[in-house]
């Protein structure tokens, strides 16, 4: 029967597993390889406007050229900066801002709901308040950083610290633990989770609202090095530019997926080996 | 500290349990009225009886998780205004927690050489070396096992399990009835189980007594020698229907 069945399952047989393990983990990467190829014949042949949109290999020169010169790396830097300096500010306001309103129900009365108005103005409409309390300089990018970080570490801390399991909370009462071990091996571990929920929107955030502070002003970072490059009309660095802020984006989100995995041992999503040994 | 001091402490003996003219009512609904009951040092006693009979009310007093509205409840002959420190609690469910390893949910409240006193109790449990394990890649059974041990680990004089067993499967539930009497007799707490299986209840306990509607329906000794071997014995089984009938 093998020899009459249909050809595309003849064909699958003489494949070996090793070309078809290739084939999957290549698989994701066609479309982009395909349109790229495409991109770079329409440039060259003239069908796009290379001006506009410069093709691939023009912006590989322009990654080539700014990384031998030094300047991707200073701007690079400089945006990775003042990132990181809003989230630790907003991020570990937001979180002692959900631990204290998720535990003690005063503080939530008596914040809660402004804090939820505040949340629904979007961070980007406060520009030119923010422009003229702190002027250009360092602080209005960080500050701007900061308030969209706060809210969804705020909001994820807060809940995941109220969605503990009562009878746990229960349980260490009746073994004895007092409020500080309480909180230390009980709410916040079981809070985990969702405040890494929360840090992974934060970091979306977090580029988002720092890309459009760095186009109003700036003299360095990469929406600056963009702005720039528009002023002299090079398109190639303005897309090397957004071409970053993507892989910044990508690398913020291994990062926390990173954390995840390491703090996140004793969750059954991220012990499945250890579950199959049993 | 010596090791002897380590070990004193885990073989404490039971402390009696004194109810006297307890009433407990849920605002109009009277859940216990006018209970007496005295249960001496080291006692092994089952409390049988319907789903809101006051079983779990019974427990929740005993243990000074709530307070009666009339009468008290005294253990060695103090009054129980609070939790009491030499009382343990096993619950319906083992509520391990999740992101703590074994022995570190066994030894939750700490205090002095807390891993090797949980290594311990881990071992007298049937759990030895199993202290890093998550508690998700436990059994049933296994959970309640680690639950047991870490009410154990502060040497209870007084143990309160509200039918623990439950959820297990009949074999597992056969596993852990003999372990409990064997720690049981081994350390001599007192102990007051709260359970709706009757074959359970004869199968552990010195004395049995049946709730029902707030008051005490039957309070009967159970005369068997231990180990007692369940099922099989006549004696039980004619128990077990007293007990029934009470019920």
């Amino acid at each position: 029967m093998a020899e009459t069945s249909v050809a595309g399952y003849a064909a699958g047989d003489i494949r070996s597993p090793v070309l078809k393990g290739l084939g999957r983990a290549l698989a994701p990467w066609a479309l982009p390889i395909v349109l790229l190829i495409a991109w770079e014949i329409a440039a060259r042949t003239g069908l796009v406007t290379a001006r506009l949109m410069p093709a691939p290999t023009t912006i590989a020169a322009a990654f080539w050229r700014s990384l031998l010169d030094g300047s991707l790396l200073f701007h690079t830097l400089a945006s990775t900066q003042r990132a990181l300096i809003g989230l630790v500010i907003g991020g570990g306001l937001g979180f002692v801002a959900g631990v204290v309103n998720g535990l003690w129900k005063p503080a939530e009365t008596l914040f809660d709901s402004t804090l939820q108005m505040v949340r629904n103005i979007p961070p980007l409409a406060l520009i030119p308040l923010v422009i003229l309390w702190f002027g250009i300089d360092e602080t209005a990018k960080i500050f701007l950083v900061s308030i969209g970080v706060f809210f969804p570490i705020y909001i994820n801390t807060f809940y995941g610290v109220r969605t503990i399991d009562p009878q746990l909370v229960e349980m260490a009462s009746v073994y004895g633990l007092d409020r500080k071990a309480l909180i230390q091996r009980i709410i916040l571990p079981g809070a985990l989770p969702s405040i890494l929920v929360g840090l992974r929107y934060a970091l979306g955030f977090m580029w988002l609202t720092l890309i459009v502070a760095e186009t109003i002003s700036a003299t360095n970072g990469i929406g600056y090095m963009t702005m720039n490059a528009r002023e002299f009309l090079q398109t190639d660095v303005v897309l090397l530019g957004i071409i970053v802020y993507a892989l910044l984006g990508k690398l913020a989100d291994v990062a926390t997926r990173a954390i995840e995995k390491r703090v996140l041992l004793w969750h059954p999503a991220y012990q499945v080996k250890q579950g199959d040994r049993q | 500290m010596s090791a002897a001091d380590l070990h004193e402490p885990e073989s404490a003996g039971g402390l009696p349990i004194a109810l006297t003219r307890v009433e407990k009512s849920f605002g109009r609904l009277s859940v216990l009225g006018n209970l007496n009951l005295e249960i001496p040092a080291g006692q092994f006693l089952a409390v049988v009886g319907r789903s809101g009979g006051g079983k779990s009310t019974l427990m929740r007093l005993v243990a000074g998780l709530d307070t009666a509205s009339s009468g008290g409840v005294s253990i060695g002959g103090r009054k129980v205004e609070r939790l009491h420190p030499a009382v343990r609690l096993l619950f319906q469910e083992a509520r391990l927690v999740p992101w703590q390893r074994v022995g570190e949910n066994v030894g939750i409240a700490r205090g002095v050489d807390w891993q090797a006193r949980a290594r311990r109790v881990l071992a007298d449990v049937g759990l030895e070396g199993r202290e890093n394990d998550w508690p998700t890649v436990l059994s049933g059974g296994q959970r309640q096992r680690v639950a047991l041990a870490r009410a154990l680990v502060s040497a209870p004089q007084i143990l309160l399990l509200d039918e623990p067993f439950g959820a297990l499967d009949a074999l597992t539930r056969i596993e852990m009835h003999r372990l409990l009497e064997q720690i049981w007799s081994d350390r001599g707490f007192t102990t007051v189980l709260i359970t709706h299986d009757v074959a359970e209840a004869v199968a552990l306990a010195d004395r049995v007594i049946v709730l029902k509607e707030g008051g005490i329906a039957l309070d009967i000794d159970i005369d068997l020698e231990r180990p007692r071997q369940e099922l099989a014995d006549p004696r039980a089984v004619d128990l077990q229907r007293q007990i029934l009938e009470a019920v």
